[in-house]
């Protein structure tokens, strides 16, 4: 995907999201570290120009919720979660750039449900790869990229990496895709 | 008595680079100059013996744990998963309150299961041997040993026998890992941007048998603070020769005259007078070192305006530290209880991470 892509995905869903809600009433959207937040924050920004509400945003680092400890040492540093607002009632929006197995997502959700019982949580990703291990799907989907589990799906921001767009590169076969987002 | 040495011949003096060869790792302890680097470091201890081990970017990939541990500790539900089937085992051959209880609430609010033991109650009155515990406290399911002993190094003996992480929460008059680094994140909270680098800070009183002193002395030299050691010349013995001849690039102040240590401190921090492990001959009397050394209103005068009084606790108020002083707007020490908790929650999560990246990978 080129940065244009990616800009029509952010307004499409940003539309997408509004129109399921009937509306912005009760919606809050929260980013994923890393790069789910200033997704988050640019859907919010689409959602404020074609409706005129400001839809409150958090970030979540779901990095204590992950079921696997041993890659903390390779992880770098907690990146922090925000939730300045209050989740009881709402209906929160996750948003992510990768899905994959479906792991952080059901990381994502333990975590929120800690701060509190959203009336609803839907799940807005930029690309999905495919390959779930887990049971769920995403409501609102940038680009459908079918891959095989050697490959790794880069989404680089500019808020994050300077430009937009989204990347496959191939893993060299003897290397198990062990760095690939969850 | 005043054994002062520049920071800046000394730095240039000390070799930069480590050797690494195929040799076992040695206990070598890296420079402080060391340029932090931008990259988060990994995490690479399974053990926490003492700070000396760490370097400035690990004590900062500490210190940013812990900012997010206070996070966690501000949340409605203040419980995260991170350590969820981690059996931590507390096993305390000392007497405390704070350390104990703090690694214990840091243990559960990171949802590992926690077992107690007190030395007392447990089969050591009944002369089972150090070792023979820890084999026994692993046979039980231990996956992390947080270790108080009376002996200055009993947690390296049971590092080499234990399977898991040791975690020392104190050993004899050696080190107490967390609470350096607990001092260390308090401290940072005070000054702008978080740095140390020039800041003038007074460990004053008994820093001969004082733990707390000896791991304070890496992790704040690490981190660029002008330290000084006060105290009555009997309770500093060895500390003068530490100070001249230095330990990787670090350097401090070692001085009996308390007004000439306290002008223009940016923080004091005062120890505790260890009754329980004083010779006789140290000290003539209580009274004595309260008048001479014992931290008062009067003696902060000559510190700076806003300085930082900081007591590992437990006080004996009226001896070390006056009581108006401990409760002063200028002292932290309640603070340092508090953050106590986030770093321990930081310390158990970082080396846990290490042990389960040590393991086999299941199915690889």
């Amino acid at each position: 995907m080129a940065a244009e892509d990616v800009r029509r995905a952010v307004i499409r869903i940003s539309h997408e999201i509004v129109e399921k809600q009937a509306g912005t009433d009760g919606l809050a959207l929260i980013g994923i570290q890393r790069r789910g937040v200033p997704l988050a924050h640019r859907i919010a920004e689409a959602i404020r120009e074609h409706e005129g509400t400001v839809v409150p945003v958090g970030a979540l680092d779901i990095t204590f919720y992950r079921d696997d400890l041993s890659l903390v040492a390779q992880q770098p540093i907690v990146k922090g979660t925000q939730i300045p607002f209050d989740l009881n009632g709402a209906t929160v929006v996750l948003v992510d750039d990768v899905l994959y197995t479906g792991r952080t997502i059901r990381s994502a959700m333990d975590a929120l449900i800690d701060f509190g019982r959203p009336q609803a949580i839907r799940l807005a990703v930029l690309v999905d790869r495919g390959h779930r291990e887990l049971p769920i799907r995403a409501d609102h989907v940038g680009k459908n990229v079918p891959t095989s589990r050697e490959e790794i799906v880069k989404v680089l921001l500019e808020e994050t990496d300077g430009d937009d767009g989204v990347e496959i590169e191939r893993v060299p076969a003897a290397e198990p895709a062990g760095g690939a987002r969850a | 008595m005043t054994t002062g040495v520049d920071r800046q011949e000394a730095a240039s003096s000390v070799p930069h680079s480590q050797e690494i060869g195929d040799d076992p790792p040695v206990a070598t302890v890296p420079a402080v100059d060391e340029a932090p680097e931008t990259q988060p470091v990994p995490w690479r201890h399974r053990h926490l013996l003492d700070v000396d081990a760490l370097t400035r970017p690990e004590l900062e990939l500490v210190m940013g744990t812990t900012d997010a541990m206070r996070e966690v500790l501000a949340r409605p539900i203040p419980k995260v998963p991170a350590l969820r089937g981690t059996a931590v085992t507390i096993l305390f051959y000392e007497a405390s309150t704070r350390t104990r209880v703090s690694f214990e609430v840091a243990a559960k609010n990171l949802s590992a299961d926690v077992v107690n033991i007190a030395a007392s109650s447990s089969s050591v009155s009944k002369g089972e041997s150090l070792v023979d515990t820890v084999r026994t406290v692993e046979a039980l399911g231990a996956d992390m040993l947080v270790m108080r002993h009376s002996v200055s190094g009993a947690p390296y003996l049971a590092a080499e026998v234990f399977g898991g992480s040791v975690l020392n929460g104190g050993d004899g008059w050696h080190a107490h890992p967390s609470q350096a680094l607990l001092d260390l994140y308090t401290l940072r909270g005070r000054f702008p941007g978080g740095s140390l680098e020039g800041r003038r800070v007074v460990i004053l009183g008994d820093v001969m048998h004082s733990r707390v002193a000896r791991s304070n002395i890496w992790t704040l030299t690490a981190m660029g603070a002008d330290l000084w050691l006060c105290g009555p010349a009997t309770l500093l013995r060895g500390f003068e020769a530490w100070a001249a001849r230095g330990a990787a690039g670090r350097r401090f102040t070692v001085t009996s005259d308390v007004d000439a240590a306290l002008r223009d401190a940016d923080v004091v921090m005062a120890l505790r007078i260890q009754r329980e492990r004083m010779a006789s001959g140290l000290l003539p009397s209580m009274r004595e070192y309260a008048a001479r050394y014992g931290l008062t209103r009067e003696r902060l005068r000559a510190a700076s305006p806003d300085v930082v009084v900081m007591h590992p606790g437990p006080m004996n108020e009226g001896v070390e530290i006056a009581a108006d002083v401990a409760v002063d707007p200028r002292s932290v020490i309640t603070e340092q209880v508090t953050n106590g908790v986030a770093v321990r929650m930081a310390l158990l999560y970082l080396l846990a991470g290490a042990r389960a990246s040590a393991r086999p990978e299941p199915g690889a």
